[in-house]
């Protein structure tokens, strides 16, 4: 299950991941830095601000929207060159996301999840297509989680790299509990692994926000070498002879199996294929619970005061230092559960192969820049990319129509797209086509 | 002084998205005149002034120079019309001489490559000596004073052959002293010839200094008038349209206990260098005590040590007998200290949230604002609109971001929001810093409200004309020491020795 696991892992992830996305850290944090010293221009005080940072309506979707449009035309052009029809490759890679499940409407009957209850249902849940959407969905849980990770620090005014580190951090520890205490009750059983995972990422990343908060070392630097440092922890612990190796097959570098008690329930598919665990749910009950921390409570205010204006936000007594630890552990918390629900909801084991291969932090990020950190976009984002990732996927993809070898490059050229694409902010390049019809010199 | 007017600005029209920043605009300049252009913050003044120097673009209307006309498509196009502007914040490079930086960009060279130092010097000197403007040219920049800094902005117009000078508020970084110097400077200059527009928005200078005056108001010309025979309030209601109260009408304050003690404080800068010593002061219930000083003598972190944003290295700091002494701004703030930042972009607002948001930035963490960490952003907003209309904040709705409000109308929101807290000690630093007659009126009136009301009033101001006016007593600070006080009633000119050292008196 490891191997099919490291399959249809996103292991072609933009190679440059890491450099493409500090390149739009400098953009976003000039698009920060200029929207704070506001009046420029006498008289139109706060149009950037008016047109960009507030923007209402169908407005705000425009940028992202664009942006994914544009990449999928110029990754549309790359396989025009490759010799195959673009939009017979994007139909079939529609397909292997399993979304089309949506459109086939028929009459079919539903087990009640958990009960042995049928009842005509709208859709059929176990066609193809059904199990597609499982795997798609499956994907976009820990893209959601790690794209929260993202979009919490930022709201803070960091920009938190280590997605993928408090990731495998939660991967770990949910593994070591899930492993551990085969007899404890299930339902505790996974509610101390989650918890347990949670806390750990918020830990790791918490280091991060107060090296940050107390000695100034910038968060990007330091998410970074911490990204390093989970992966090669991880690498020691399930390799051959480390502390949580395989101890049946001392030969295979491998985790023990996640005891059946402390596996998340799945509720859709089959548990044997996959099928899609309550990770899901999970994860949309984090959007939810993202947008009521920001919006409506006090820690949200001061997280947004300090990520805006720490000066201000200092002057009125709201602790800069105490934020920006909060805000990274949160974040770091975040995407540790999607670790765990990977663990716990699918994989069951971890090996250090999987570990140097998973790129779901990044993915996360490119989630949450092109969601612009709300609720909606990462969730949105998080499909999106989930989606690319299982429809491009050797097991999704008819060979016959393009070689799910170049899929798969495809998908990193269209993920590499976006980020760049938003780097650039399309909005900014509107903005300066607009000043240059105003002043022909 | 022939009467054919050098410069002809004629129907300038300009729009910016949702604004008509200025509305067929006309605007002459005869050869050897200072001609003033006088209006409030967002009147039109610097994008008129951006237009003749190439900056903008108008959308219409035409520039005439010598009676022939000319397109001013680019700020080189500008110099090479001899058109030459100072702005307010100076565009000098710190580390260069003054002969350096006043042929940066036109060098004479000595080969292709090397800079002929020897002749810049000499052309710089001839210059200095011609216009009356005393300054080393061996000098680096940033080892002047703020006064000459202008000076070598001034020469650095002259040296690019500008006939038409562009002087944006240049007295807004001087000492009265520095600002009589420059008006000698300007009647020089003058006198040789060169024209002059000297923006402002304080009348006095303008009348002491200008040929004619034009005044906008919102973007439309209201007048072109000779200075001789304007009056200080005729010009206030041209520029603001109605009639205002320049003088600050107060009765005599009634100062009772001490609020605010400061004791021996001392005070460190970012550099590490003492920018406070030693400074003893108390602020009485219902008075407002100023304090007066040329920018950057330790009045910035005077005020940063007592409301809890810089460390203090000695010293006490009470108020209403409670040390506070290093306490945390959030102590500071529960202590009974407002706070009128002099930077409101930076420390008084964050700009992208809401005027709501900004209001309740000292109050959302209490009861009824929020409750067990949930904020209520119902009673935030009730409060919000509440406090908007009191204070007649203009342009916005609570749920506007502070950003897109005029300066004038975010200062009111950062009073509202710290005289709203009911503080013991409201400090104000530069509180009218770029805000327009109108707006500087209804601070002013704020602030002796808070005075009548039993608060302790602690202001600090560059502006010395306010100090004069607003304060019951006056402390003249300078090097981070206090090296004076007087009452109200001091002249200018012995507040401004003062301030810059010179007949140091004992502090009281």
């Amino acid at each position: 299950m490891s191997d099919d696991a490291r399959d249809r892992r996103p292991d072609q992830g933009p190679p440059d991941a890491e450099r493409a996305l500090q390149t739009g850290d400098d953009e976003l944090r000039a698009e920060e830095a200029e929207a704070a010293p506001q009046p420029v221009v006498e008289g139109i005080p706060g149009v950037r601000t008016a047109l960009f940072e507030r923007a209402r309506g169908f407005w705000r979707f425009a940028g992202p929207l664009g942006t994914t449009v544009l990449a999928f035309f110029m990754g549309g052009l790359v396989v025009l060159a490759t010799g195959h029809n673009p939009l017979r490759v994007y139909r079939a890679i529609f397909d292997g996301t399993g979304l089309n499940w949506f459109f086939h409407v028929g009459s079919h009957s539903i087990r009640l999840p958990f009960s042995t209850t049928h009842v005509w249902f709208w859709w059929d849940t176990s066609s193809i297509a059904a199990q597609n959407l499982q795997q798609t969905l499956l994907l976009t849980t820990p893209i959601i989680l790690t794209g929260l990770a993202v979009a919490f620090a930022f709201r803070c005014g960091l920009f938190n790299i280590g997605g993928q580190g408090q990731y495998l951090v939660g991967a770990y520890i949910a593994i070591w509990i899930g492993t551990s205490f085969a007899h404890m009750q299930p339902f505790a059983h996974v509610l101390l692994a989650i918890v347990c995972a949670t806390l750990a990422g918020a830990a790791y990343a918490g280091l991060a926000g107060f090296l940050k908060a107390t000695v100034g070392a910038h968060e990007v630097i330091t998410t970074i070498m911490l990204n390093w440092i989970a992966i090669w922890v991880g690498s020691y612990l399930f390799g051959q002879q480390g502390p949580l190796q395989n101890s049946a097959q001392k030969a295979i570098p491998i985790s023990n199996d996640v005891v059946d008690g402390a596996k998340l329930p799945v509720f859709w598919g089959l548990k044997l294929l996959q099928g899609l665990s309550i990770g899901i749910f999970i994860a949309l009950a984090m959007l939810v619970v993202y947008w009521i921390v920001i919006n409506r409570t006090t820690l949200g205010f001061e997280v947004r005061a300090v990520g805006f204006n720490p000066d201000a936000a200092r002057a009125s007594g709201i602790s800069v230092a105490r934020n920006y630890t909060l805000a990274m552990a949160i974040a770091g918390g975040f995407a540790a559960l999607g670790g765990a629900c990977d663990i716990l909801g699918w994989e069951y084991r971890l090996g250090p192969g999987d570990i140097q291969a998973s790129q779901i932090g990044f993915i996360g990020l490119a989630a949450a820049l092109l969601g612009r950190n709300a609720p909606l976009g990462v969730g949105l984002g998080a499909l999106l990319f989930g989606g690319l990732i299982n429809g491009t996927s050797d097991r999704q993809l008819d060979p016959t129509i393009f070689p799910p070898e170049l899929a798969g490059n495809l998908t990193t050229i269209i993920q590499g797209l976006v980020v760049l694409f938003i780097g650039i902010n399309i909005g900014g390049v509107a903005l300066f086509f607009r000043r240059r019809r105003r002043r022909p010199s | 002084m022939a009467d054919a007017p050098l410069l002809e600005l004629r129907g300038i029209t300009k729009r910016f998205p949702g604004v008509l920043a200025n509305d067929d605009v006309s605007f002459d300049l005869r050869r050897g005149e200072v001609h003033a252009l006088l209006g409030e913050n967002g009147a039109g003044k610097s994008t008129l002034m951006n237009i003749l120097y190439g900056l903008y673009t108008p959308d219409a209307g035409t520039i005439a120079l010598d009676g022939k006309p000319i397109d001013l498509g680019s700020t080189k196009a500008a110099i090479e019309h001899g058109i030459g502007m100072v702005h307010q914040h100076f565009m000098l490079i710190p580390v260069m001489t003054v002969a350096e930086n006043i042929v940066l960009a036109t060098e004479p060279r000595r080969g292709a490559v090397l800079l002929d130092y020897d002749a810049a010097r000499r052309r710089v000197r001839e210059l200095s000596e011609r216009y009356g403007l005393a300054v080393d040219p061996d000098a680096r920049v940033d080892r002047i004073t703020v006064g000459q800094q202008q000076r070598v902005e001034i020469l650095k117009a002259l040296y690019r052959g500008a006939e038409i000078l562009i002087l944006d508020e240049p007295t807004a970084v001087l000492t009265p002293q520095e600002a009589q110097e420059l008006f000698e400077i300007i009647r020089a200059l003058k006198e040789q010839g060169k024209s002059i527009i000297f923006i402002s928005h304080k009348l006095h200078e303008v009348l002491e200094i200008a040929d004619r005056i034009t005044t906008l108001r919102r973007g439309v010309v209201v007048d072109t008038i000779p200075a001789q025979g304007a009056t200080e309030e005729g010009l206030a209601r041209m520029m603001v349209g109605r009639d205002v109260l320049l003088r600050v009408d107060k009765p005599p304050a009634q100062p009772g206990e001490p609020l605010l003690v400061v004791e021996h404080l001392t005070v460190v800068d970012d550099r590490g260098l003492e920018a406070v010593r030693d400074v003893s002061l108390e602020v009485r219930a219902g008075e407002i005590v100023g304090i007066a000083g040329v920018d950057a003598n330790g009045q910035s972190e005077l005020i940063d040590a007592i409301a809890g944003l810089r460390h203090a290295r000695a010293g006490r700091v009470l108020v209403d007998g409670r040390d506070i002494t290093n306490a945390t701004a959030k102590e500071v703030l529960d202590a009974g200290i407002g706070h009128i930042p002099e930077d409101r972009h930076r420390r008084g607002l964050v700009l992208p949230f809401s005027l709501t948001e900004n209001l309740a930035l000292h109050e959302y963490r209490r009861e009824p604002d929020s409750h067990l960490g949930f904020l209520n952003p119902k009673r935030m907003q009730e409060r919000a609109a509440k406090l908007l209309r009191e204070y007649d904040v203009r342009g916005g709705t609570p749920a506007t971001p502070a950003g897109a409000l005029s300066g004038g109308n975010q200062q009111k929101v950062v009073i509202a929001r710290e005289i709203d807290a009911q503080p013991k000690v409201l400090i104000a630093a530069q509180p009218t810093r770029g805000l327009d007659v109108g707006a500087i009126e209804f601070v002013h009136r704020r602030l002796v409200e808070q005075r009548d009301a039993g608060r302790a009033v602690l202001l600090v101001s560059l502006e010395l004309e306010e100090v004069l006016s607003l304060s019951d007593r006056i402390l003249v600070i300078y090097e981070g020491r206090i090296v004076g006080e007087f009452p109200p009633t001091a002249t200018e000119e012995e507040l401004g020795l003062a301030m810059t050292g010179a007949g140091r008196r004992e502090a009281a």
